[in-house]
């Protein structure tokens, strides 16, 4: 079985496991001797500044796909086949348009001129167009729309397993609809919660694009930040040692996560 | 007896307003893409196919698109095949080995796509592959393995191995055994696999920014570093075909599942 493996298994050690190994190498030795300086300014001044953004602002969208994506995944898990295939299919399709083409789409509806500061003038709420592209607002509103369907799928999957004789036991002794959601429902989704919140906090955790392009250049998220270290400065030993520590918070989080549940048919959703 | 309530009719609003924030933004480009202005004022002054023009008007973008497909076309032709050999090989295989392989495998889709990008540049400059076809071939059909992975492991667990091993009792070898008895059976998850990876290897622009380029850049990096500059309405045009193109092979992946359902089992 293993000759099998073998054309696969070298594609990714030679593109990704050699490579690996390589900047976790670079990260520490520099002209001949070992050095932690690398990771030394990780924890000072503006890559330290850059780490706490990007968690805050992959905190803000996961707490905003949650608040989305919650009602969306029970309001299909409680309709009827049709009415929910549906629905979940304006949720994927969405999530399969090419992450470039959202985030434009939301370049030229976020424009000063565009459609969404125009509506919002029309009804009267604002007089003067609001600044909502190339700034963190437009990048956090991007952000969750192109991880929504991350969060509904794994969300509705859980909620879809959740036998209803056991919402209509909790009614049938006399709690009230919400007392019945808050006790019953809402802990038995909890692993939907879980494997959706996850998944979407480490995509955020390493978005590239959209914070690139919609960013407007003045908040810079860790990519953009190992991507100026090669491209730019072509400092190999800053860029190794942040994606290095990017790496390890990806993996300490999907490690923790899936000793709560399983990941990974989640993450084959796409 | 079924009672709707004003609590379910907020809900319903509230689900209806966030899928049309889903929607909108996938529908905005296709009228942008028809507008006859620069401008994006919406609904566009007057129709036109002046961005289409635009775009097939241009040598460079007609090359990227060029590059685009054929890398895509031979990220399928490798990645599928390997896919499922592992596929095969992780759910027959009893060593202990084989979950890690397994774990291993799926790590293009767990290391954030931007240490890919800066792993496989790395690579590729020191073996002299960057802004090569061949460099971008490979790098997409590692991108793709999982999707390979997932879609046939999947339908793998479901198939009865009896079957395979009552062919090789007749005298058929594995290899032969495989084709005629396996492959027949599990031909719409392979349909998936391999349009996910085209899919995927289509829309890839990270690691392109960093291996593509000269006479080998691909559409989404030319469509990244435009957008860049400025909001070109050609861009409109190309994400619309490009959804388009991703629609109908959605729906060939759907249209494969189904037809296998319906299909009687022999």
């Amino acid at each position: 079985m293993l000759f099998l493996m073998t054309p696969a298994l070298a594609v990714i050690v030679i593109l990704l496991i050699v490579p690996l190994a390589w900047l976790s190498w670079q990260s520490i030795y520099h002209d001949g001797s070992f050095t932690l300086a690398n990771y030394q300014r990780i924890f000072t001044g503006t890559y330290l500044d850059t780490f706490l953004l990007t968690f805050k602002l992959s905190f803000i969208v996961t707490g905003l796909t949650l608040l989305l994506g919650y009602p969306v995944a029970y309001f299909a898990a409680s309709q009827s086949p049709r009415v929910s295939s549906l629905i979940l299919g304006m949720v994927v399709l969405p999530f399969w348009t090419s992450v470039l083409v959202r985030t434009y789409a939301w370049l030229v509806l976020l424009q000063r001129t565009g459609l969404v500061n125009k509506a919002l003038m029309s009804m009267g709420i604002i007089d003067t167009p609001l600044q909502l592209a190339y700034n963190q607002l437009g990048t956090v509103i991007a952000m969750v729309h192109i991880l929504l369907p991350f969060m509904v799928l794994p969300l509705y999957s859980a909620m879809q397993k959740i036998p209803s004789n056991l919402v209509q036991a909790g009614a049938s002794l006399g709690g009230s609809p919400l007392h019945v959601f808050l006790r019953v429902f809402l802990p038995l989704s909890m692993s939907g919660v879980l494997a959706g919140a996850t998944l979407v906090f480490v995509l955020c955790l390493g978005f590239y694009i959209t914070p690139e392009l919609m960013g407007g250049g003045k908040s810079i998220m860790v990519s953009m930040v190992v991507s100026r270290n090669v491209e730019i400065y072509n400092s190999w030993g800053a860029a190794s040692a942040v994606s290095l520590v990017l790496l390890v918070c990806v993996f300490a989080i999907f490690y923790l996560a899936s000793r709560v549940v399983p990941l990974e048919k989640t993450l084959g959703a796409k | 007896m079924k009672r709707i309530s004003y609590g379910h009719i907020a809900l319903g609003a509230t689900v209806a307003a966030i899928l049309v924030f889903l929607m909108l933004p996938v529908l905005i480009v296709v009228p942008i893409s028809f507008s006859d202005t620069r401008f994006m004022t919406f609904p566009p002054p007057a129709y036109s196919l002046r961005w289409y023009d635009s775009f097939f008007g241009n040598p460079e973008w007609i090359e990227a698109a060029k590059t685009s497909f054929t890398a895509s076309a031979f990220a399928v032709l490798f990645a599928t095949p390997l896919g499922v050999a592992a596929a095969y090989a992780i759910q027959n295989g009893k060593h202990r080995f084989m979950r890690y392989a397994r774990t291993l495998l799926m790590l293009p889709l767990m290391v954030p796509i931007i240490i890919v990008a800066v792993g496989v540049f790395f690579v590729y400059s020191k073996t002299g592959y960057v802004n090569t076809l061949s460099g971008l071939i490979v790098a997409d059909t590692m991108l793709g393995l999982p999707y390979v992975l997932i879609s046939v492991s999947a339908d793998l667990r479901t198939f009865d191995p009896t079957q395979e091993m009552v062919a090789r009792s007749l005298g058929m070898n594995r290899l032969r055994s495989f084709m005629t008895v396996t492959l027949p059976q599990i031909k719409s998850s392979v349909i998936a696999g391999a349009v996910f990876v085209f899919i995927q290897a289509l829309d890839e622009t990270v690691v392109a920014l960093f291996i593509s380029g000269g006479d080998n850049q691909t559409l989404t990096r030319r469509m990244f570093v435009t957008l860049r500059d400025e909001i070109d309405p050609t861009i409109a045009a190309v994400s619309t075909m490009l959804t388009a193109l991703t629609l109908c092979l959605i729906m060939v992946v759907v249209v494969s599942r189904k037809s296998k359902g319906a299909a009687p089992r022999a």
